[in-house]
């Protein structure tokens, strides 16, 4: 970051503009929730807005805009990581190990009831 | 023996950063995968369950707290940037601002909890408060966290400044990285948990 007075206050007026656009963006969120939009809809917009309001905390508050590239190294790795933690919970659902595809299951007739007696083995 | 850390002041050759910011920024990233860990229980939690509760938490309130973190944030760099401006004053009204804006945050999530706890919905209650429960909860230990520190800055480690002004400088600007990144947590919290 750079100490020159004039760019201090030129990043000043900057920090203002977020903060007053990171307002507007959090009323958009809890008007759009007010109207009772889809959820799916609802879901991906308010998760979009969060999105570009956590982008501009972090590219202008914490300077990312702006930075070495070991700290962008670093990020990205983090950023790897982050994509694989969240795509567990979609593993979860494509995971059908120790459940019974219908193929798998027993023909009906099959089945014999509990207390019946068991066909005899031929020898 | 006195023995000072190398490269709080003067950048490091080899990476171009002091010392103090990569290993902010390498604990962030460890931040990022702590707080991810809990987002991704929330995801299976949620998709996994037949029915999720609706409407339980105050909007309004979690709405006025982010209003309030987004106004540290602005306070947390503007203390920064006056340092920069070598206006010690001003940094230390900034720097009180944003102390006095967290314990707004915390007597309004203590107000939220209690009032929880007082219809007998603790986290025991559903899945839906066991993650409330426990991400805010989570959440409000790093807000103390950071507290403490913007405390020690306002407090003993002040000292510093007429010592070395730069390296106190840098101190302030790797406090702000981490409560800016705590109220970058709060940003996607507030619409998962209040709003979804």
């Amino acid at each position: 970051m750079q100490s020159d007075p004039e760019a201090i206050r030129q990043s000043i007026r900057s920090y203002l503009k977020i903060g007053a656009a990171l307002y507007v963006f959090t009323v958009i969120t809890v008007a759009v929730n007010q109207i009772h939009l889809a959820v799916p809809f609802a879901v991906t917009l308010a998760l979009i807005i969060a999105t570009m309001k956590g982008s501009m905390v972090a590219s202008v508050f914490m300077h990312l805009s702006h930075e070495k590239k070991w700290i962008y190294g670093a990020l990205l790795l983090t950023v790897v990581f982050f994509i694989v933690l969240m795509s567990l919970p979609m593993f979860t659902t494509i995971d059908h190990i120790g459940t019974k595809s219908e193929s798998a299951k027993a023909p009906a007739h099959a089945i014999v009831p509990p207390g019946a007696a068991a066909p005899e083995s031929r020898h | 023996m006195e023995m000072n850390i190398p490269y709080t002041v003067e950048v490091r050759p080899d990476t171009g950063l002091q010392n103090g910011k990569l290993g902010v920024w390498l604990f962030l990233a460890s931040e990022v995968m702590l707080f991810g860990a809990l987002f991704s229980t929330y995801i299976i939690l949620r998709t996994g369950s037949t029915e999720w509760p609706h409407g339980e938490l105050n909007v309004w309130l979690g709405m006025f707290n982010t209003f309030v973190l987004i106004g540290s944030s602005v306070t947390m760099v503007m203390s920064w940037a006056s340092l920069k401006l070598n206006d010690f004053r001003m940094h230390r009204r900034y720097l009180l601002g944003t102390l006095a804006l967290s314990a707004v945050f915390l007597v309004v999530k203590y107000f939220e909890y209690a009032d929880h706890f007082a219809r007998g919905e603790g986290p025991w209650h559903n899945t839906f408060l066991a993650v409330y429960f426990t991400l805010t909860g989570l959440h409000g230990i790093h807000i103390l966290g950071g507290m403490a520190v913007m405390g020690y800055l306002v407090g003993p480690g002040a000292k510093l400044y007429k010592k070395n002004s730069e390296q106190f400088t840098n101190r302030v600007e790797y406090t702000g990285l981490y409560w800016h990144f705590v109220d970058l947590v709060w940003i996607f919290l507030f619409p998962v948990l209040y709003l979804l």
